[in-house]
């Protein structure tokens, strides 16, 4: 057990290591679309992180996050817009462009619309919550596409990157390490999180709510709580990846998206924290190498995919910490 | 009144594709207890070969029969190959290996027909229109979509209860060991069972072939509308997937011709136009949320 703990810790420590060298790595070969790529990893995973919050440690199977990333990329975007061309938002208000005002804000409409999609599909579960969560998306994903007035179907041009005192976001290394930095606030927030007694309630109850509530306990309060932060830090991330393309449109919030984000976790290894970051990075180094073989590489990653369900059990989490299980027997020949 | 009563059709003729679908999936995950993604694939599989064989003159029923037959092997295969191994898995297994067959039937339908939507027209003989009442001309191929639609589902019907067949599949529905233990191969009926599903799929995509552009992705869209249908429904219930199929396609074609007039009564048509056109591209969903936060397990909710 012992040994176990620190060989876990110790990939961590490397994984985080290593993102740490990117920017300066990529100077070094003098490739600084690595850093725009890895960049682009670490966002989505931000959002992933929080997923597996609900996914790997609440049981609640969420196929509709990317309405929150959506959210909070449109929140970054709208706000800019009005902030840009100094116009009429509400109540006066002519948006902004600070950092410190956008990014909250994304956070906590994210956190509400959280609230009343959680509301809603708690009470449900297994399947159903899947599905409904899933149409929810579906919902915010139409609400975007007709919404006319912010690029409808055609998306969002940012007129400028947030500004942050004492940063210039539009530097790529500065980016980065902001990006960097909020990732590891993150994960070590979710990691506090869980290993308190509030995440102890969470991951009991996907264990057994009734011994939960009998125990004295409201599932649905801890769970929709869990829900609503998972959903802020998915505004969050989607407040960055506006940042980051300085562009947003509804694509961000289409199904696949949602599915993306699942199966990084999933690929990753769910219910470890850690285990999201790996799937973002080995999703987008997968992608990437196979774009540059074919431009038809979705046909070699939709297969890879289900060889990994199939075969590998706990993701590259389980795979590297020495915890995952091959599920079949011939598993161990390809692992 | 008269476009009342066409609209009504339309509706009736999309519910009809969506109960296709939807019985296919529900029987599936109504027995196999499975999730399956990639049932929009086996939709998109039929109407590529259907839309193919028909443009290379096959004729159109050879050309529907051809694209039923393939979207049936591709499901049975599906099944033999992946599936079966994802019986006893988390629901979440069986979301991502979906996923990702979603992938590769989309890149590889891509590959074999290219990027462009395939065309396909109607046939001949149901190009005309009919009658229904005086001075209601209706298209003949769409009335031909509701009456089919109409009796595959009563042939379903039967088949799963009235039959020997239909009263393994219930009873594998509700204990697996006890129907294998009792000499039903049950491997082999459940891979009979998912080709049928895949079946349905395929009469589903090459009947909605001549409205929807033929291409990458399409399987997508109805699949999610499926699910919405299935979940309001009540999941593995056949009255539910019925009920729910006619909801949504009369909903969602009703909203879309009649919300943005309704809204002109209270806003200038500018804004009533968007916001209508919005709001309409919505309300499935909205419905679907209205259900659910009264009935979490839908309107016909079965056992489990």
């Amino acid at each position: 057990m012992v040994k176990n703990f620190s060989r876990k810790s110790w990939v961590t420590l490397a994984i985080f290591g290593l993102l740490a060298l990117v920017p300066p790595i990529a100077h070094a070969f003098d490739n600084s679309f690595l850093i725009t790529m890895f960049n682009r990893a670490l966002i989505y995973a931000v959002a992933a992180v929080g997923l597996d919050l609900i996914i790997g440690f609440g049981g609640m199977v969420s196929f509709g996050h990317a309405a929150f990333f959506g959210i909070g990329a449109y929140t970054a975007g709208i706000l800019g817009t009005h902030a840009f061309d100094g116009s009429d938002f509400i109540f006066g208000w002519t948006g902004s462009n600070a950092a410190l005002v956008v990014w909250p804000l994304a956070m906590l409409v994210a956190a509400f619309f959280g609230a009343i999609i959680g509301l809603i599909s708690l009470r449900t579960s297994g399947v159903y919550f899947i599905m409904i969560t899933l149409a929810f998306a579906q919902l915010f994903y139409f609400f975007f596409v007709s919404l006319s007035q912010y690029g409808g179907e055609d998306g969002l041009s940012l007129w400028d990157r947030n500004t942050l005192p004492g940063l210039d976001l539009y530097d790529r290394n500065t980016f980065y390490y902001l990006c960097f930095t909020i990732l590891l606030a993150v994960w070590f927030f979710l990691s506090r999180l869980v290993a308190s007694r509030f995440g102890r309630v969470i991951v009991g109850c996907k264990q057994n709510e009734r011994r939960m509530r009998a125990l004295g306990y409201d599932p649905l309060l801890y769970k929709l709580v869990a829900f609503c932060i998972s959903a802020a830090i998915g505004g969050l991330a989607g407040a960055l990846i506006a940042n980051h393309s300085e562009f947003v449109s509804p694509g961000l919030l289409h199904w696949s998206r949602s599915g993306e984000l699942m199966v990084i976790v999933i690929l990753g290894g769910m219910g470890t924290l850690v285990g999201p970051v790996y799937g973002a990075l080995a999703l987008f180094l997968l992608e990437e190498s196979l774009v540059s073989f074919t431009e038809h590489w979705q046909v070699i990653l939709g297969p890879i995919l289900i060889l990994v369900v199939v075969f590998f059990r706990g993701g590259i989490a389980g795979f590297l910490t020495g915890n995952g299980k091959a599920s079949i027997k011939s598993g161990d020949d390809h692992g | 009144m008269l476009l009342f009563l066409e609209q009504l059709l339309n509706g009736l003729q999309f519910g009809v594709t969506l109960l296709l679908m939807a019985s296919g999936l529900t029987l599936i995950f109504g027995i196999m207890n499975l999730i399956n993604l990639a049932h929009g694939s086996l939709f998109m599989v039929g109407a590529y070969v259907g839309a193919t064989a028909i443009a290379h003159g096959s004729g159109f029923f050879l050309g529907l029969l051809a694209g039923i037959a393939a979207a049936a092997i591709t499901g049975m295969a599906m099944e033999f190959v992946i599936m079966r191994r994802l019986y006893r898995r988390d629901h979440l297994d069986q979301v991502l290996a979906t996923f990702g067959l979603i992938l590769f039937f989309n890149e590889m339908v891509s590959i074999i027909w290219g990027r462009q939507p395939v065309a396909m027209n109607t046939p001949d003989f149901l190009s005309g229109t009919v009658e229904l009442i005086p001075g209601a001309p209706y298209p003949a191929f769409r009335l031909a979509v509701i009456v089919t639609g109409i009796v595959v589902t009563g042939l379903l019907y039967f088949l799963v209860m009235k039959t020997r067949i239909g009263m393994w599949i219930r009873a594998g529905a509700s204990n697996r060991e006890m129907i294998g233990a009792l000499g039903v191969n049950i491997s082999l009926l459940y891979t009979v069972l998912f080709g049928f599903g895949a079946a349905l799929a395929g009469l589903a995509g090459v009947m909605a072939a001549p409205f929807s552009a033929v291409q990458s992705g399409m399987g997508e869209n109805i699949l999610i509308l499926t699910f919405v249908v299935i979940v309001i429904g009540g999941i593995g219930s056949i009255r539910g997937a019925v009920a729910g199929a006619l909801l949504i396609g009369l909903t969602d074609t009703l909203g879309r011709v009649y919300i943005p007039d309704l809204m002109r009564l209270w806003l200038p048509p500018s804004v009533a136009d968007g916001a209508g056109a919005s709001l309409a591209s919505m309300m499935i969903y909205i419905l679907m949320a209205v259900v659910l936060a009264f009935r979490p397990r839908g309107l016909f909710q079965t056992h489990g």
